[in-house]
């Protein structure tokens, strides 16, 4: 059976470029480019090279990229360590209900330590509530952490609003830009952020491999201490074959912009269609997303089944309820959007990518309404509530 | 990814015995919208009395609906005595075992059965009354719920606890009090019997009023908020406190459960404990 694979926000197949520029580094150019001799030192050259790709993905200067391992070692970077360059000169930290364990599970650390922290709230079609950021800066905050696109439901936030307002304070300002970057552009020379982090493998490129951007000035302190990598800013010998991977994963997502935004858009954009003509009482969750993110609810059916009997047939997809996160509360997301009960437990993400094809789309189509009303014939709530 | 046993997954993929009963000798309802799962479990008896149909609905993930199909399997045939016997360990050993942070729905499977032949005995209260002190609010799981599952399947940490009944799976506030059962069940500290508490002197309706809006900012808001909810005192008259449900939770099939379970049990344990709560659109 052929997977239809529908979960690109989770993690994305590494493109066959990637792998086939990586490839040297393992059994050839497995110098350490630290070295003094030539056999060392002419790795060097290709971390510099995929420092240029990254950062062009961005519009950034080479200079201002950290390597990390990821979007969570580069969120906990961002956050912790420059904080930790403030010295608890300033108590206060901003960030959104919404946000990546990542990002949020950092702040309600922060909060046990003397931080105090503020969650911001989100509109029911997941919106961040731009007021009450306004209302909150205090000359004590000391940093803003906001994500650029959400994981779950694919909201974007309106981070050039959000940059200036921030910036006008003088306050720090870190974007979780994982799931945005090779899905929209991001024009760092537009947006006044101070740090914003990328992982190498939301956006087809190696897993355990992910880039900080730190704009120039921007201090910070290593969480990672050790010896003078990467400008003193993360230590530990260089992911010589992860490194070349995510730069040239980030240089395939800087040409493949606008294919995400047209080819991408027209596959998501077709299978929501399919799923809401084909299915009663669904309804998608979020406005304003990325091309390539659908997460629907369907009402009074419990998310995990879906995708039991969606793996049944080789459909990979992800879900917000809570029987399929080992919690027992449907996602934290969907919650903080007020979506009801009655829908936030049967909701179902469907993330996409250029590797999709319009064959696969129209199986989903065809396959969900089945699941869906095999489902509802179960459930004890249908009957009578269900609009006809 | 769950591990499921292939028993698991045939029971999840055809399962037995969905359907009604519409002229069912016992009816028994529990879980709700809110909590992610619910169980409709109904049979008809012989002349012998012998369950001799019974079907079920189940709003859930996969392990509940095996559960359900289960639970139903092996009651047929059986006498309401013998029936009660089964225990939530029997449906999960029936399947080849349920991963731990499911075996709630096997507990969900026997309390159904359990409402059920309470329902054909008594002849009403089809669905479960929350009986005792209330000690998860998010799922609303009593005190007596906690401790006989703890008794009947040999339960020794909060986790388990929470994995069997859901108590606790929430905002989590609850978990040193079930801790605290854990350890007054395993015959460690805390006295058999609390000290006789002097009664009380009547709150005036002002007290009263003033008491049941601390009791809602403190205690219930936060809950019903974390769900895009939000609950409006309009008036206490006596023992009955008016209220207004706002957002998800009043559009929401549970309503009902959020009300009288959540808000009226909090009320109780803070206000008074002969309050009735009520709802006013
Ligand atoms: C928004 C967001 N931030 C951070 C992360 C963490 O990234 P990583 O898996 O590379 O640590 C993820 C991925 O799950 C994400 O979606």
């Amino acid at each position: 059976m052929r997977t239809i694979y529908l979960d690109n926000n989770a993690t994305t197949m590494t493109a066959p470029e990637v792998v086939e520029a990586m490839q040297p580094f393992w059994t050839e150019l497995y110098g350490n480019p630290s070295s003094m001799h030539t056999f060392g030192g002419q790795v060097k050259r290709h971390i510099d090279q995929a420092r240029r790709q990254v950062a062009a993905l961005l519009n950034a200067d080479p200079q201002e990229i950290v390597f990390t391992s990821g979007g969570s070692e580069g969120n906990n970077l961002a956050i912790r360590g420059s904080l930790d360059a403030l010295d608890g000169l300033k108590k206060h930290i901003i960030t959104t209900r919404v946000e990546h364990p990542a990002v949020l599970g950092v702040f309600r650390h922060l909060a046990k330590h003397g931080y105090r922290v503020t969650e911001l709230p989100v509109n029911s079609d997941g919106s961040l509530i731009l007021d009450a950021l306004e209302s909150t800066l205090t000359p004590d905050t000391a940093l803003v952490s906001i994500m650029w696109a959400n994981n779950e439901t694919g909201v974007i936030f309106p981070i050039e609003k959000i940059a200036n307002l921030v910036k006008s304070m003088g306050v720090i300002l870190h974007i979780d830009a994982v799931q945005a970057a090779g899905k929209i552009p991001i024009d760092i020379t537009r947006v006044p952020v101070d740090l914003l982090t990328i992982s190498g493998h939301k956006l087809h490129g190696p897993k355990g491999t992910g880039a900080l951007y730190v704009r120039k000035g921007t201090k910070l302190v290593p969480q990672v201490i050790g010896g003078h990598h990467e400008h003193n800013r993360r230590a530990g010998t260089e992911n010589i074959p992860g490194i070349v991977g995510i730069g040239m994963a980030t240089e395939l997502a800087l040409n493949g912009l606008d294919e995400e935004n047209t080819r991408v858009r027209a596959l998501r954009d077709r299978l929501q269609r399919g799923v809401l003509a084909g299915c009663k009482a669904a309804q998608v969750n979020g406005a304003n997303r990325l091309p390539n993110t659908l997460n629907v609810s369907f009402q009074y059916v419990e998310g995990e089944a879906i995708l039991l009997l969606l793996d049944n047939l080789g459909i990979a997809a992800s879900s917000g309820s809570a029987c399929a996160s080992g919690s027992l509360q449907p996602s934290h997301v969907l919650r903080a959007m007020g979506i009801p009960f009655t829908s936030a437990h049967g909701s179902i993400r469907f993330s996409l990518s250029r590797y999709n094809t319009e064959e696969e789309i129209d199986l989903v189509i065809k396959h969900l309404p089945p699941i869906i009303d095999r489902l509802r014939e179960l459930s004890p709530f249908v009957e009578d509530e269900l609009p006809v | 990814m769950w591990d499921y046993t292939e028993k698991v997954k045939d029971h999840f993929n055809n399962p037995r015995n969905v359907g009604v009963i519409v002229d069912a000798d016992g009816v028994g309802e529990v879980g709700s919208l809110a909590c992610g799962d619910a169980l409709k479990l109904m049979f008809k008896l012989d002349s012998e009395g012998r369950i001799i149909d019974v079907k079920f609905q189940t709003f859930g993930c996969a392990s509940a609906i095996a559960s359900s199909s289960a639970l139903t399997e092996m009651i047929k045939g059986k006498t309401l005595e013998e029936a009660q016997k089964v225990t939530n360990r029997d449906i999960a050993e029936y399947l080849g075992g349920l991963p731990d942070q499911k075996m709630h729905c096997s507990v969900m499977g026997k309390e159904a059965l359990e409402a059920a032949i309470e329902n054909y005995r008594s002849g009403d209260q089809v669905t479960r009354e929350l009986e005792g002190v209330v000690v998860c609010t998010c799922f609303g799981v009593t005190e007596k719920e906690i401790e006989r599952t703890v008794l009947e399947n040999g339960l020794t940490t909060v986790e388990e606890v929470t994995n069997y009944t859901k108590a606790g799976g929430g905002c989590g506030s609850c978990q040193p009090e079930i801790g605290k059962i854990l350890a007054r069940l395993s015959g460690s500290t805390e006295p058999a019997v609390a000290e006789e508490e002097p009664e009380p002197r009547p709150l005036t309706n002002i007290e009263k009023i003033k008491l049941i809006q601390e009791t809602f900012e403190r205690e219930v808001r936060p809950l019903l908020r974390k769900d895009g909810g939000d609950v409006e005192l309009i008036d206490v008259v006596g023992n009955r406190v008016l209220v207004s449900l706002r957002g998800s939770c009043a559009h929401c099939r549970v309503a009902q459960f959020t009300l009288s379970d959540v808000v009226q049990a909090k009320l109780r344990e803070f206000v008074s404990p002969d309050i009735v709560v009520e709802e006013v659109s």
